[in-house]
């Protein structure tokens, strides 16, 4: 009688010994890096109020993409309009390093109403400014033609000013096979 | 930078809506490649072409890396009168080439 009573009680030692050690390791398991429960939430809540801050990007991708910055300096707070802009591009370029394009704008080139410039922007190259055409009355006719780089596949941007302050826009994607720009 | 070669219509009348063709051999280092120690290989482009005729500028173009090695351009110019062309390409490097061509007006 007196010896099961023993027994029972040391079994039992040995079940709560057990037990503690199970809380142990999911306590380890739950802290690897055996932080406190205080540094733990001054550092959480520090992360947190950092996310918060305005003005402050966490991500590069949040800022303006250089393509939009170019746009920028040339529209300025101008909305272009879209069409009237006769874009020869390849749907597939082979060869990234020359690209054939062909620009011609609907316009009279009249003294009073004519295109003063083209501008073309390649949206995933390096340096998307790709170039600049200035034009006048002189011209008789607004198209350019020449050959570009693209890196990779894209859309190209061209935007036509007119000399009456107003902005023409038109977008084409190319699809590149071997990308140009020596990268 | 070689000599450029210019494409004109044989002749034109006075009024007449002509297509100019130019093409010039230039490398047009963009900048963005590196030589095979790492070094990057420095930009060297032809960054503006003007042509005038007669004394008055008809068409620039102000170019960025974007544009292809040996650039070509096409653009147009409603023909004033009798006159020459002057077209100049002006590389990075500050090295200018001018190309003088009389236009035949009939």
């Amino acid at each position: 009688m007196l010896r099961h009573m023993l027994q029972g009680w040391i079994d039992a030692g040995r079940i709560l010994y057990k037990k503690r050690l199970q809380m142990r390791r999911t306590v380890h398991v739950r802290r690897p890096h055996r932080l406190s429960r205080r540094a733990f939430a001054i550092g959480a809540g520090a992360a947190l109020t950092v996310a918060a801050l305005p003005g402050r990007p966490l991500l590069a991708q949040d800022q303006p993409q250089a393509w939009e910055q170019a746009l920028r300096k040339i529209l300025g707070d101008a909305k272009p309009i879209e069409g009237k802009i006769a874009v020869e591009l390849p749907e597939i370029a082979e060869n990234g390093n020359t690209v054939p394009f062909t620009i011609a704008v609907d316009s009279p080139m009249t003294e009073k109403d004519h295109v003063k410039a083209i501008h073309i922007i390649a949206t995933s190259n390096p340096q998307p400014g790709v170039a600049t055409f200035r034009l006048s009355p002189l011209s008789g006719k607004a198209a350019v033609a020449s050959r570009m780089r693209l890196q990779r596949t894209q859309d190209v941007i061209v935007i036509a000013e007119l000399s009456d302050g107003r902005f023409l826009s038109a977008k084409r994607p190319v699809k590149v096979t071997i990308g140009g720009c020596g990268g | 930078m070689t000599k450029p070669r210019v494409k004109l219509p044989e002749s034109a009348k006075v009024g007449e809506v002509i297509e100019v063709k130019t093409l010039i051999s230039h490398v047009m280092e963009t900048g963005q490649r590196k030589d095979p120690e790492g070094k990057t290989i420095p930009r060297n482009i032809i960054n503006t072409f003007t042509a005038a005729f007669a004394g008055t500028e008809v068409f620039k173009a102000e170019m960025h890396p974007g544009i292809s090695a040996n650039p070509y351009l096409s653009f147009y110019m409603k023909v004033p009168g009798p006159g020459e062309f002057e077209f100049a390409w002006t590389d990075d490097g500050g090295k200018k080439i001018v190309e003088k061509i009389k236009l035949n007006v009939t």
